[in-house]
């Protein structure tokens, strides 16, 4: 049914269509709307049976997702940002032991300096926990990625986390079809545990493992994840079968097939990105844009087969991994070895900071006319930048840089952007 | 594509507003994307919201930096943030006060608008007339139905009462209805004709 909700409301009622039986989770900006939500439909009897866990931190949340789906339950939290670094050894217990959890992770940068606007430091530092990855374009693809990753981690038996932009999406009030339950129902068969804790029966999970086999157990979830890559497209023929849209999916191409110059880019600046290249495509600029939906895994050949006729690639990403650069544009390049086509990395949108399509307009047209350097920062305010770098140099007392940074902004006015 | 920025403080419903014109909007068969500043609000601190409305599937995710209307349902920021910046010259703006543009020390500044565009509704008072609270944002819905002919009123109450249950959500809707009426004799003032 067609409606027009918060985009935290539609990954809610996603989450319920598809049953869980333990949600748990710690309230975090800006993914509290979304188990808030969940909260209220476990209160008012309307998703049941399900039990609502209310725990003390995000090391407990995703603790408790593990003994919940440890004994069959299907299990699922949220969380964003400085939460998800709190559940990190959580997280790699999670995918080590190959328990199928779902959690949504509302991006949000990551501090200091403190910040709760979106960006994609938190996912991106977590891209090698063995969690699947999936990145939602808009609101209507996070309600669908929903029902795709309960699918997906339990034909794996391995943990799914579905990326949101946070704000931009978790608090953008957007036309969603919100599917029926018969629908869901159809498309997700019960949970079928791999592995069951049983009073009854006893087991134990999560032996100690040396050298003998460690890097045979590893190396099962990279199986898992070289697997997903089959059925990651798998499910997204059987979803839009069965829901008639298109969603999900490794990459989606928009626009590239002629296209001497391909952006890519994850996540909700996609939508951005889109009407910047039809602009210039009515300008006769041959520019096409690559979505990567699925980071984890990364869909190596997929990306080489839809970047391989062009140019250049310009990969967008909102992290930056200090000390190189891009993490996005390393695996878009790994995809590309042995290529000839020359790419630039753009770190755009850190902590909130707007991305527009008067940026993006600039920025692409100088990468067509290859004037870009190979490591970019959009809209960056290097005066700021170089009169702290000034200080540093000058003296050895020089303080602390966010606060000498914001002296120097001056009082953020509170504009109308 | 249609953008309208809303500016009020925290607490004011600010965020709800353009929620609700998103929702009147849809419920009209139009697609339309609301979503707040994404500041870390707090009671009283100023606060921005954004809806766009079109005919088709809206992809821009960027703050609204051009608006076609603005919407300001406190008058104490006009003076402290920069509540007009990028306004398109054919914009509108409606305004939560019962003083006019000149009283408001605006007249200079409306000159360069089209001026039958640019109204002002004592919103406040009619708020606190139908539901006892001077919470603007509903009744300014109303008002702006009026003024741009964007959506209908029948749309902002039905909004209105999706987001507001029982008598909160019909004062709301009665506190709308007036100040469309308020900003329609408005209009047949500044435009000359007849009035009903």
């Amino acid at each position: 049914m067609l409606r027009q909700l918060e985009g935290s409301r539609a990954v809610a009622e996603a989450v319920a269509l598809c049953r869980p039986e333990v949600i748990c989770a710690y309230p975090i900006s800006p993914q509290t709307h979304i188990v808030e939500n969940l909260s209220q439909l476990v209160k008012s009897g309307e998703l049941a049976p399900c039990e609502f866990v209310n725990v003390e931190s995000e090391f407990a949340a995703m603790s408790v997702a593990i003994g919940a789906s440890a004994t069959g339950a299907r299990s699922y939290t949220a969380t964003a940002s400085q939460g998800l670094l709190y559940m990190t050894e959580a997280l790699y217990n999670a995918s080590g032991l190959g328990l199928p959890i779902v959690m949504t992770l509302a991006n949000r940068a990551i501090g200091a300096p403190i910040n709760i606007w979106n960006d994609h430091s938190d996912s991106m530092s977590q891209r090698d926990s063995g969690w699947i990855q999936l990145y939602a374009e808009t609101n209507q693809e996070a309600l669908d990625l929903h029902i795709q990753a309960f699918r997906l981690a339990e034909e794996l038996s391995t943990p799914v986390m579905v990326c949101m932009d946070g704000f931009i999406l978790t608090h953008a009030v957007e036309r969603v079809d919100v599917p029926a339950q018969e629908e869901v129902d159809a498309f997700l068969p019960a949970f079928q545990p791999r592995q069951v804790l049983d009073p009854d029966e006893p087991i134990s999970i999560g032996a100690m493992v040396g050298p003998e086999a460690f890097m045979e157990v590893k190396y099962l979830a990279h199986a898992k994840q070289m697997q997903a890559l089959e059925l990651i497209p798998q499910i997204a023929v059987d979803f839009t079968r069965a829901f008639g849209r298109d969603s999900g999916g490794l990459i989606r191409a928009y626009r590239a097939d002629d296209a001497e110059t391909i952006v890519v880019a994850l996540g909700s600046v996609l939508g951005t990105i889109k009407d910047t290249v039809d602009e210039l495509r009515e300008q006769g600029v041959r520019i096409g844009v690559v979505g990567i939906t699925s980071f984890r895994p990364f869909p190596l050949e997929a990306v080489r087969a839809a970047l391989g006729h062009a140019q250049r690639v310009l990969v967008l990403e909102k992290a930056l991994a200090v000390g190189v650069g891009g993490i996005v544009s390393a695996n878009v390049r790994m995809a590309l070895s042995g290529t000839r086509l020359h790419g630039y990395t753009v770190i755009a949108g850190l902590g909130g900071r707007p991305i527009t399509k008067a940026s993006l307009a600039g920025l692409f047209a100088d990468a067509v006319a290859d004037r870009l350097e190979p490591l970019t920062f959009l809209d960056m305010d290097w005066d700021v930048v170089n009169r702290e770098l000034e200080r540093i140099g000058s003296s050895r007392a020089s303080g602390p840089h966010a606060e000498n940074i914001l002296r120097d902004v001056g009082p953020i006015a509170a504009g109308p952007v | 594509m249609f953008e309208v920025r809303i500016h009020g403080r925290g607490g004011q419903g600010v965020v709800t507003a353009a929620e609700m014109l998103a929702r009147a909007a849809f419920e009209e068969g139009r697609y339309a994307q609301a979503f707040p500043s994404f500041g870390s609000e707090r009671t009283g601190a100023p606060v921005v919201s954004f809806c766009r409305i079109d005919d088709h599937e809206i992809r821009v995710r960027e703050p609204v930096m051009e608006p076609d209307a603005l919407i300001i349902q406190d008058p104490t920021l006009l003076h402290q943030v920069d509540v007009f910046g990028g306004l398109k010259p054919d914009g509108y703006i409606l305004i939560n006060t019962a003083k006019s543009f000149d009283d408001l020390g605006l007249g200079e500044f409306a000159k360069g608008f089209r001026h039958e565009r640019l109204l002002t509704v004592p919103a406040a008072d009619l708020a606190r007339e139908h539901t006892g609270r001077p919470v603007a944002n509903a009744a300014l819905l109303g008002g702006f139905a009026a003024l741009s002919g964007l959506i209908s009123l029948g749309a902002v109450a039905s909004a209105i009462r999706e987001r507001f249950a029982g008598p909160v959500g019909e004062g709301n809707v009665a506190a709308a209805r007036a100040a469309y009426d308020w900003v329609r004799d408005e209009m047949r003032e500044l435009t000359g004709a007849p009035s009903a």
